[in-house]
């Protein structure tokens, strides 16, 4: 016997006054209301570095213009896209086994409290290490043909912001969950299936955000000490050497529209995943 | 018929043989019939949400027995024979406000259709049949207790147990509330046990309001309440006036007369 609208809502004071109060702007207009103003914001950048380049005459090898990195990025366009894909494949298969590993160390911890107990303080010395620094150690344990080295050092960087905020998700539990929990006599892996794993979601989300960019940091970043030179990074470090300076930025465009296409895959896969963030 | 709940001597001792010991209850002994709607009240301390967690088997008494449903509250508890709502309406974030009620049927292993069918016959009942695909935070604290309240009775209990859920609502939305749980408890015949800080909340929704007090914990009175079906005009009786002042005196120590309150 319900109606269009609620008549205990409707005159409850405290009922939110329509259904979607807080109604965002939706559709195509949303979006440009969304994206215009970074837009403007990142033109108006460009023009100004532009500008600045010009006037000032700075030379190439302190600071291209956005004209002449453009002008490079669109004759390189073929390899940008080659070794995007490679430095790309690198970060991706690193990323999903750090994540896993991240996510499954923090479930383990999460249930032996002794566990977990010690593991904080180790993650968080280990990672103040620079991990970057072991891609010399791995190119030289693996073939110099092999993309091991790089997936490896992008899963270790990986690992520990996934790792950490996973846990703190696992560990948070509201009491009054537990103790309605406990009502219904739920406890164990009925528990931790409906509590635990669905209220850790977020976090374990705001861990893979963070985790996304830097994997393709570290894929880029790692080829920088040898091994297999098939992705950005060592033609970055190539148009470098050969004093090709906008070249080289064009890479590192490619490099950042590879880590940005990265984050908004993570920030997608968020929203699906956990769809009530979203609301209210 | 038999009772809904019976406590004999129940006592609860929280750290015994430590520095710390708490005698939380004593020589409580209760009976609450079916249908009945009782409630708690008295000081911080008294021990009544020790009390309905005693009933609610969410903590196992010291000494005495309780008897729900007339099974050992384990058992009880272990055949949902009762709901319970808290202060904090506790429902899940990640799920649409349908399948929070639905969680107790889901975990008494009933079918998707009939859970579907039993939330939605709840949710009408409670009046948001139409947010049923709303997510919690979308709610205002009142339509989150309502929801609290369909979930605990979801699974048609006997018994509602409700440990100030209403303690975090303004006075407006208190009222409200109040007359919605009486008009739900009258429609599916549960028996309540309700605690509360407020006494004109206890007489007003109560057959019987038991008044405790602390140190140690103990029931130190039990007052009838027969104000009748309940309407805006009693809020404003003589009687309802009447059953507020003996409870105060109870709650200050004096003796009370053991006459019933009429309205």
């Amino acid at each position: 016997m319900s109606t269009t609208v609620d008549p205990i809502a409707a005159t409850d004071p405290t009922a939110p006054v329509t259904l979607g109060r807080r109604r965002r702007t939706r559709g195509f207009a949303g979006l440009v209301r969304a994206l215009l103003p970074p837009l403007v914001v990142g033109a108006g950048g460009l023009a100004l570095w532009e500008l600045v380049v010009k006037a000032g005459r700075i030379a190439p090898f302190i600071l291209p213009a956005p004209s002449a990195i453009w002008e490079q990025f669109w004759l390189s366009r073929e390899v940008i896209w080659k070794t995007g894909l490679a430095s790309g494949t690198n970060a991706l298969v690193g990323l999903v086994a750090g994540a896993v590993l991240g996510i499954v160390a923090a479930m383990a911890a999460s249930r032996f409290r002794l566990l977990g107990e010690a593991s904080i303080p180790v993650a968080a010395a280990l990672n103040a290490l620079p991990i970057i620094a072991l891609a010399p150690i791995l190119n030289n344990m693996f073939e110099s043909t092999s993309s091991i080295p790089r997936r490896v050092v992008v899963a270790i960087v990986v690992f520990f912001p996934v790792f950490v905020n996973t846990l703190r998700g696992l560990r948070q539990v509201d009491p009054t969950h537990r103790e309605l929990m406990d009502s219904y006599a739920a406890g164990g892996w009925t528990f931790t299936r409906l509590v635990r794993l669905p209220g850790a979601l977020p976090f374990v989300f705001t861990g893979l955000r963070q985790a996304s960019s830097l994997a393709v940091i570290a894929a880029v970043v790692a080829e920088y000490f040898g091994g297999l030179q098939d992705g950005l990074g060592s033609r970055i470090t190539s148009a470098a050497a050969n004093t090709a300076y906008p070249r080289a930025w064009a890479f590192v465009v490619g490099a950042c529209v590879l880590g940005l296409v990265f984050y908004a895959a993570a920030l997608a896969l968020e929203r699906l995943a956990t769809p009530w963030r979203r609301s209210g | 018929m038999t009772d809904a709940v019976e406590l004999k001597d129940v006592g609860k001792v929280f750290n015994p043989g430590r520095a710390d010991q708490v005698v939380a209850l004593t020589g409580v002994d209760l009976t609450v019939e079916s249908g009945q709607f009782v409630s708690l009240i008295g000081p911080s301390g008294c021990g009544k949400s020790t009390l309905l967690r005693l009933v609610a088997d969410l903590v196992p008494p010291t000494g005495g027995t309780v008897t729900v449903a007339g099974k050992p509250a384990r058992k009880a508890r272990l055949d949902q024979e009762y709901g319970i709502a808290f202060q904090q309406a506790g429902l899940f974030d990640w799920r649409t406000v349908q399948r929070n009620v639905e969680l107790p049927l889901e975990l008494r292993g009933a079918s998707r259709a009939e859970r579907r069918e039993r939330a939605r016959e709840m949710l009408d009942l409670v009046g948001l049949g139409d947010f049923a695909g709303h997510y919690p935070p979308q709610l205002s604290g009142g339509m989150q207790q309502r929801v609290a309240i369909a979930r605990a009775l979801a699974v048609h209990p006997p018994l509602l147990l409700m440990d100030e859920p209403f303690g975090a609502l303004d006075e407006m939305t208190r009222e409200r509330l109040q007359d919605e749980l009486l008009r739900i408890c009258a429609r599916t015949g549960t028996s309540t046990i309700f605690v509360t800080h407020s006494i004109p909340e206890a007489v007003y929704l109560s057959h019987r309001v038991v008044v405790m007090s602390p140190r140690p914990g103990r029931i130190t009175d039990v007052i009838e309440i027969d104000l009748g079906p309940r309407s805006d005009a009693t809020r404003q009786s003589a009687g309802f006036f009447a059953g507020i002042t003996k409870v105060r005196k109870a709650l200050r120590g004096a003796p009370t007369a053991a006459a019933e309150v009429t309205a």
